[in-house]
């Protein structure tokens, strides 16, 4: 067994070989990274393998960071079917091609003088209304806005006026055993919110 | 060991079917061997399906990927961690978890429920049989995970990336726990109308389940946003999603639940909501699987895409209207016990509370709905985003918040005006003391103003709560302070375990208004190159570009940049952001890259670091830098939530006559009262 292992490894001198030709080849493949260049700038270094990096970016602009851009984008959604907006999604998934062209274009209509609403309305009439994170408020859209607080308050006012009637049933039936309890020691008013106090104070 | 799991699956729904019939003729019947025989039969579910679930694991650690599922989810390069997690990783497997975990909790609750409430075994046994052969009959006819392949693949697809991630490991199996333990109350509550037994007994019995679903609901959501924050790398934790407005439904009706059953237990009432509620909560945890699982928000028309959807339509309808018309059937046995006398009072400002609780959770269902209801009625897709549920629910949540402080400040049954002004005079003078020093100090985001407000208002109340009761034991049994502290809570679990939950509450609203600060901006540097960006707390963070290095790692090949970060010219340390090419066994890529952030956390504020990608494929990188105020807060609320959760759940926690008190009218039966 000891013999088969010796005959089927790599001698000493194979060995060798195959780490120089390794090393060669790293050389190789190492050949055209360029040094890093720091503090000052200058051309920064190539990776080794710049696809493992993602898609190649192109450099953040001053407009990229502009708040009417970003306030404008925050509006539409991407159509790449994420589900986030186009500035969300152009800075969270960098693999995306859709929000990024979606931005140029909001760049562009930016630049060709168009106003934060206009821009807006130029993608609705090119993609829909569903292009927007939320739906505008007209129409029946109003019912999407309004419906859950106008829902609430109706339950609420209706809740409102069942515990006024169970109060008032309550303080109707209380009031009969308390005539016929009239008869007996009463407590007076101090008394009793002592009485309360106390409770309050047992029940913790 | 695929065949052994099909068979299991198949021997599983035949005795869940028996187990379902057994059971309700068991319990119709008056048939102690039925009865007796349907609990063996959860048993015995339970057992095939572990065995199912042995026999699915078995195929994805011995890498069989001939089978469809193990293929599709798994690789050979896949660390073994998140092997073992890719059983719920998909559909298929999530179905079976769901399944066997359901049989797990029934036979739990059929073994440790005390033995005053067998009679509502048989039903029980009946209503967890019937829900998890539904779960195997999907398996078995639209989704099975022992599916083979025609071909077997040198190696599987992998992992997603993003679910290659603790928080993953541990948020899909805490959210499920959450949505499977609901299936305990509700087979309960389903027992209690089908018996007639509707006092305060199946409450009795369930009161350990409910708080259990709702603490695994409640770490399942905050382990969620912790996973959406530091892997999905858009800086935030909570996007209104689908799938997470599905979880939050059935937390939001279980949080309403436990509020209104205290109602029930101390004074008879409320028992026709209480019993909603909870069939209202299971529906919704099933409404939730079925919305994550159709496709059906993305488009109406991408319901057809899933046969799973049809399945999960028909059972929700099927049981939505049998539970209901059940309800319906025995609602002259629900009658309140006692009535409201006063409108301040405890009991009133619980019903309010569970007014918002509902009405938030419909606001939230609402707006998920939304776009459907506005393809059916307008014929235009719309799309309902954070900008939508902000606007609708931000003031609602508010306003649940404020009740948060009150309802613990009005005394049950009534309250009167001096009892007021003594309980609220403290805590209204710290709300409203945080509002002006902070509107003084120059902060002008409304919304936040008043999550802060309100906080302190609630906070105020709870160290309140905490200090009367320890003057009270001091005084009256001599305790030191310290020792009457953890006497109080050690003794009244319940309430003082409620308060802490309240602080984590607080504590979480702060958290999210600290978001409405958050500032972010995009810059490119070389190496050596720096970018600063200004906190809202006035200080300014400098990030110099270090450098990019490439590696490979276990399943994946690494970028990774290197920045140093200084605070107003104060070296902090480094921070690392990567992305990560994943490859399977064979070095072939498997998804795209992903990004890894860099995170530095502190009490005031994160720094998150987000690498973008690189320029002309040189280390001129792209970055995002966000500044997200308060966000340690979120897991530190989530924390003391599920802390205060685990104090009230707690086993004892006080002296048998308060138990009896709480339990009152327990024992008294519908037929008696009447």
């Amino acid at each position: 067994m000891r013999g088969r292992r010796s005959d089927a490894g790599p001698t000493r001198r194979e060995a060798l070989v195959v780490a120089a030709a390794w090393l060669v080849g790293l050389g190789a493949r190492r050949a055209p990274q360029q040094p890093d260049t720091l503090a000052g700038g200058g051309p920064a270094g190539r990776l080794w393998d710049p696809a493992r990096a993602g898609q190649p970016l192109a450099p953040v602009t001053a407009r990229d960071n502009d708040a009417a851009i970003q306030a404008i984008e925050k509006q539409i959604r991407c159509t790449c079917g994420c589900n986030l907006d186009v500035y969300t999604c152009r800075t969270t998934d960098f693999t995306c091609t859709t929000s990024p062209a979606m931005h140029r274009r909001v760049l562009a209509l930016a630049a060709a003088g168009k106003s934060g609403p206009e821009i807006v309305e130029a993608f609705v009439r090119e993609n829909g209304v569903a292009v927007l994170m939320a739906p505008p408020k007209r129409g029946f859209n109003l019912a999407g806005y309004f419906v859950p607080s106008l829902a609430i308050l109706v339950a609420g006012a209706v809740l409102a006026l069942v515990l006024r009637r169970w109060t008032r049933a309550s303080a109707a039936a209380a009031a009969a055993p308390a005539a016929d309890a009239a008869a007996g020691p009463a407590a007076t008013p101090e008394e009793l919110e002592r009485l309360r106090r106390e409770l309050d104070r047992l029940s913790v | 060991m695929t065949v052994l799991g099909t068979l299991a699956l198949w021997l599983a729904f035949l005795v869940g079917v028996w187990g379902a019939l057994a059971g309700f003729l068991g319990g119709l019947k008056n048939r102690p061997d039925l009865a007796a025989s349907a609990r063996h039969a959860v048993f015995a579910m339970c057992g095939a399906l572990l065995v199912a679930v042995a026999a699915l694991e078995w195929a994805l650690f011995h890498h069989d990927f001939n089978v469809e599922y193990v293929a599709a989810y798994t690789s050979r390069n896949l660390p073994v961690f998140y092997t073992w997690s890719a059983l719920y990783a998909g559909q298929k497997g999530s179905l079976l978890f769901w399944a066997a975990v359901l049989t797990i909790f029934g036979s739990l609750a059929l073994v440790l429920t005390p033995r005053r409430h067998r009679v509502f075994f048989p039903y029980v046994a009946a209503v967890v049989s019937l829900v998890a052969s539904f779960f195997v009959s999907v398996m078995l006819f639209a989704a099975n995970p022992f599916a083979r392949l025609p071909y077997t693949p040198l190696d599987g697809s992998g992992l997603n990336p993003q679910l290659q991630n603790p928080g993953m490991v541990f948020h899909p199996p805490m959210l499920y726990l959450g949505y499977i333990s609901i299936t305990i109350p509700y087979a309960f509550a389903m027992a209690a109308l089908l018996s007639k037994r509707l006092d305060a007994d199946w409450l009795v019995a369930i009161r350990k389940w409910t708080l259990l679903s709702w603490l695994f609901l409640s770490i399942g959501i905050c382990l969620g946003m912790w996973w959406a924050y530091v892997e999905l790398g858009w800086g935030g934790y909570w996007a209104w999603d689908p799938v997470e407005n599905a979880s939050l439904l059935p937390w939001l009706t279980m949080t309403a639940f436990l509020h209104s059953v205290m109602i029930q237990e101390k004074r008879g009432m409320l028992k026709k909501w209480n019993l909603a509620l909870i069939i209202g909560s299971w529906l919704l945890s099933i409404f939730g699987t079925f919305i994550t699982r159709s496709g059906v928000i993305s488009s109406v028309h991408s319901f057809t895409q899933s046969n799973v959807g049809y399945f999960f339509l028909f059972f929700l309808v099927a049981a939505a209207t049998a539970s209901f018309a059940l309800y319906a059937a025995r609602l002259p046995l629900l009658g309140a016990e006692a009535t409201l006398e006063s409108m301040v009072s405890r009991e009133a400002s619980f019903l309010f509370n569970n007014l918002l609780l509902v009405g938030i959770a419909f606001s939230v269902l609402w707006g998920t709905l939304f776009p459907i209801l506005s393809e059916l009625v307008q014929g235009t897709k719309v799309t309902v985003g954070p900008p939508f549920f902000n606007q609708v629910n931000i003031p609602l949540g508010l306003a649940l918040l404020a009740l948060t402080g009150v309802g613990p400040l009005i005394a049950w049954r009534r309250a009167s005006l001096p009892n007021l002004r003594r309980q609220f005079a403290v805590p209204a003078a710290a709300g409203g003391f945080t509002f002006l020093v902070l509107a003084v100090a120059g902060m002008r985001d409304f919304y936040a103003l008043m999550a802060i407000g309100l906080g302190a208002f609630v906070l105020a109340t709870v160290v309140q709560e905490f200090a009367r009761g320890t003057r009270a034991r001091h005084r009256q049994y001599g305790e030191p302070y310290a020792l009457a502290l953890g006497r109080l809570l050690a003794r009244n679990r319940r309430r003082y375990g409620g308060y802490i939950v309240h602080t984590g509450i607080v504590i979480l609203f702060i958290a999210f208004a600290g978001m409405a600060f958050k500032t972010e901006t995009e810059v490119t540097l070389r190496p050596g190159e720096s970018a600063s960006i200004r906190s809202p707390y006035g200080w300014t963070y400098t990030l110099t570009h270090l450098g990019i290095s490439q590696y490979d790692a276990l399943n994946r090949q690494v970028t990774a940049a290197t920045l140093e970060v200084r605070r107003n010219g104060r070296r902090l340390g480094i921070l690392t952001t990567e992305k990560r090419q994943h490859v399977d066994a064979l070095g072939r890529p498997t998804f795209q890259p992903s990004t890894e952030v860099g995170i530095r956390s502190d009490l005031r504020e994160d720094l998150y670091v987000v690498l973008g990608g690189v320029v002309n494929g040189t280390e001129q990188a792209v970055f995002r830098f966000t500044i997200n105020p308060l966000v340690w807060w979120v897991w530190y609320g989530g924390m003391v939530l599920a802390l205060g959760g685990l104090i009230v759940m707690w086993p004892g926690g006080g002296p048998p006559a308060v138990k009896r008190t709480q339990a009152g009218y327990a024992v008294r039966l519908v037929g008696d009262a009447r």
